[in-house]
């Protein structure tokens, strides 16, 4: 066997597992045996490239070489072809990093994502990790909150509020203990950047919590996991241990005499715990129902303290900000969106994955430039943006940039950035009846806007595509979207009417009415 | 099956003394006995709410609100198919009348909203274990390869 082993690399992300990457690995190293191959297999995080997934790649003389989509009765052939120097094969797609998809992007938070193996501390620190952490424990608490601030960093779960702002207002809150959560209950269909961060680049998240931490003075942070996310909780919770026992977490954070310890704890399964203060509750131990506000979570949050909580995205955002600077990162984006956003195209769509750009760029680049239109190869017809709670956006608006205020102006919202295709064989109100049927199986039951409202939904669209009393019926709904609107106490029942409404004042025709009923949002 | 109950038992006291002076220690718990038991057995309620001084009502309360609780073993492999948004939009309906008619005996069919793999949609698990890009012909594949690993396991 040569000396130096021929580094390949299977993503552990579970997009490709769920297309076979296991398997895939597995027959790399029995084929390399059998070859008696000196071979080194790096199981990466994906590079979101997910038609290409299982996505195989070697280190060759010029640079990472990939291969994909690969399947295992593909292997033997691969390494015939000589694949491990970087021969060409059908497979073949060049350099990784001149695949057309993400040479365009802009990665900033994702800059890592694929290339490392996510568990290992050295790989991570050989790519600018924890360079972030270095840098903030150099500083005053102040200064690091304020380089936050200056950033822009907006939440990156949806809601978009400055994430400098929380953070300011936790440190500056008095008491004995304070906590930082992270929001990983990423139940919203069409999102996964959450997941791929947690399985393809734990470390990031990691880092950027202990940051939140060592700033306001929290000792103790949460991440609050989906079970429907089993890969990333494993993954964390070996990325924890290895953190703690190389003393970035634990009390003496690098020796800087500061503590934060860090646990992952598991939802049970309900969407609406995704909300934050229903995620409180949940790792309270108790039911995930919502809690009115005020008093907010900075101030009372977690066991009755003040809380930091931010989403994946926001605490893997804050390395960077802090290892290059508030400006470098500020100096991305349009008008108040500042920096990048980690978008997920998804749905029925050719080329889905995850497209990280900066802010301003639009819908249709993203969905032809980026997407290559649908799946199915028929004309789209309606995309969803942000999650079940985000509006369904007909062409007319596809030009807009992604910019939080530009959204909210036509009533829509960028939300966690995710992306949903339709093709035109979708029923805009069977969409618009599932919305409100969700709504009804997830929400807490707290407030009766919400809970008997989203029931009342899908009664009243029933009627309506049954064509009973349309008019009426039709009213009828509106009215009651504007009750659930301003009435609920959050955002689940408060935003089940964006699709419902836009579903129904974009596409009237599925309801059975015509266009000239159509009114505005 | 006294045997069992009494080894479930023992589990489960295991799980209480390690986990109930943690902060929020309920979801950790019931987890912890699911994992090890496949479902959180109804008369474990009063030793959980005793163990961290609630009333059962709580502990009832808190295992029935969320969907991932079992009060019953399930039957099998727990096959979960995604019905979220992203998945509709590549069939998963479809899939799912599918799935419905042909699961069979051997199998907890459940409905998921959304694993995360929505950029190949549709998808499903078994047991945890992630599968993208499931059309009728590829779920049918699934659980025959599933039926042949429980007959052998048997």
């Amino acid at each position: 066997m040569s000396s130096t082993p021929i580094k390949i690399y299977v993503p552990r992300d579970s997009a490709a597992l769920a297309l076979g990457a296991d398997e895939v690995a597995q027959a790399v190293v029995t084929e390399a045996a059998r070859r008696k191959l000196n071979i080194e297999l790096v199981r990466n995080g994906s590079r979101g490239l997910f038609w290409l997934e299982p996505l195989v790649e070697v280190a060759s003389s010029q640079g990472r070489v990939a291969y994909g989509p690969v399947q295992p009765e593909d292997v033997a052939g691969l390494f015939d072809a000589g694949f491990h120097t970087g021969a060409a094969h059908t497979l073949g797609l060049g350099p990784t990093d001149q695949i057309d998809f993400l040479r365009r992007q802009e990665r900033l938070t994702f800059a890592r994502m694929g290339i490392t193996d996510p568990l290992s501390l050295a790989d991570y620190q050989a790519h600018e990790g924890y360079a972030g952490l270095r840098k903030a424990l150099a500083l005053q608490p102040t200064e690091v909150v304020q380089q936050v601030l200056d950033s822009g960093l907006r939440g990156r779960g949806g809601a978009a509020f400055p994430a400098g702002i929380k953070w300011k207002t936790v440190a500056a809150a008095q008491a004995a203990q304070k906590y930082v959560v992270c929001n990983a209950d990423e139940g919203d269909s069409g999102t996964y950047s959450d997941r791929m961060t947690m399985e393809g680049d734990p470390y990031m998240l990691i880092e950027g919590m202990t940051i939140a931490g060592i700033s306001t003075g929290a000792t103790r942070g949460y991440i609050y996991v989906r079970s429907e996310y089993p890969h990333a909780i494993h993954t964390l919770n070996e990325a924890i241990t290895r953190a703690t026992a190389a003393g970035f977490l634990g009390d003496n954070v690098l020796g800087s005499g500061r503590a934060f310890h860090l646990e992952v704890r598991k939802g049970a399964g309900s969407y609406v715990c995704g909300e934050e203060t229903a995620m409180l509750e949940s790792i309270e131990g108790k039911r995930g129902v919502v809690r009115a506000k005020p008093p907010i979570p900075a101030l009372k949050g977690l066991f009755g303290q003040p809380t930091v909580i931010n989403n994946v995205i926001t605490f893997a955002s804050v390395p960077i900000i802090l290892a290059r600077g508030a400006a470098f990162y500020a100096n991305y984006g349009v008008g108040r969106s500042k920096g990048t956003l980690p978008i997920q195209l998804a749905g029925n769509i050719k080329y889905g994955g995850l497209v990280e750009k900066a802010f301003g760029v639009t819908l249709r680049e993203l969905l032809f430039d980026y997407g290559g239109g649908t799946a199915s190869g028929r004309p789209i017809k309606a995309v969803q943006v942000g999650g079940p709670l985000g509006a369904y956006v007909p062409e007319a608006q596809w030009d807009l940039p992604m910019d939080y205020e530009a959204w909210a102006a036509v009533g829509a919202t960028v939300g966690h950035g995710g992306i949903v295709v339709h093709d035109d064989t979708a029923d805009m109100s069977k969409l618009a009846r599932y919305a409100m049927e969700f709504c009804a199986l997830e929400s807490c039951g707290k407030c009766t806007p919400c809970r008997i409202g989203s029931t009342r939904g899908v009664e009243v669209i029933d009627r309506i595509t049954q064509g009973e009393n349309r008019p009426q019926q039709v009213k009828l709904l509106r009215d009651l979207c504007d009750t659930m609107v301003n009435g609920s106490l959050c955002a689940m029942g408060g935003m089940t009417p964006f699709p419902v409404l836009s579903a129904l004042n974009h596409y009237p025709q599925d309801f059975g009415l015509s266009n000239p009923d159509r009114k505005a949002a | 099956m006294t045997t069992s109950t009494a080894a479930a038992a023992g589990i489960i006291q295991q799980v209480l003394d390690a986990q109930r002076n943690q902060p929020g220690a309920l979801l950790p718990i019931l987890h912890a006995i699911q994992d090890a038991l496949g479902y959180v057995p109804a008369d474990a309620v009063p030793d959980i709410a005793e163990a961290l001084n609630l009333s059962r009502a709580e502990v009832h309360g808190v295992i029935s609100y969320y969907h991932h609780f079992r009060s019953e073993p399930p039957k099998g492999a727990v096959v979960q198919v995604c019905r979220a948004e992203a998945c509709q939009a590549c069939g998963s309906d479809v899939l799912w009348e599918h799935a419905s008619r042909s699961a069979g005996q051997g199998v907890t069919l459940e409905p998921v909203y959304c694993l995360g793999l929505c950029a190949t949609a549709p998808s499903m698990s078994i047991n945890d274990k992630p599968y993208a890009r499931v059309n009728a012909g590829k779920f049918d594949r699934l659980m025959t390869q599933l039926r042949a690993q429980l007959k052998e396991a048997a």
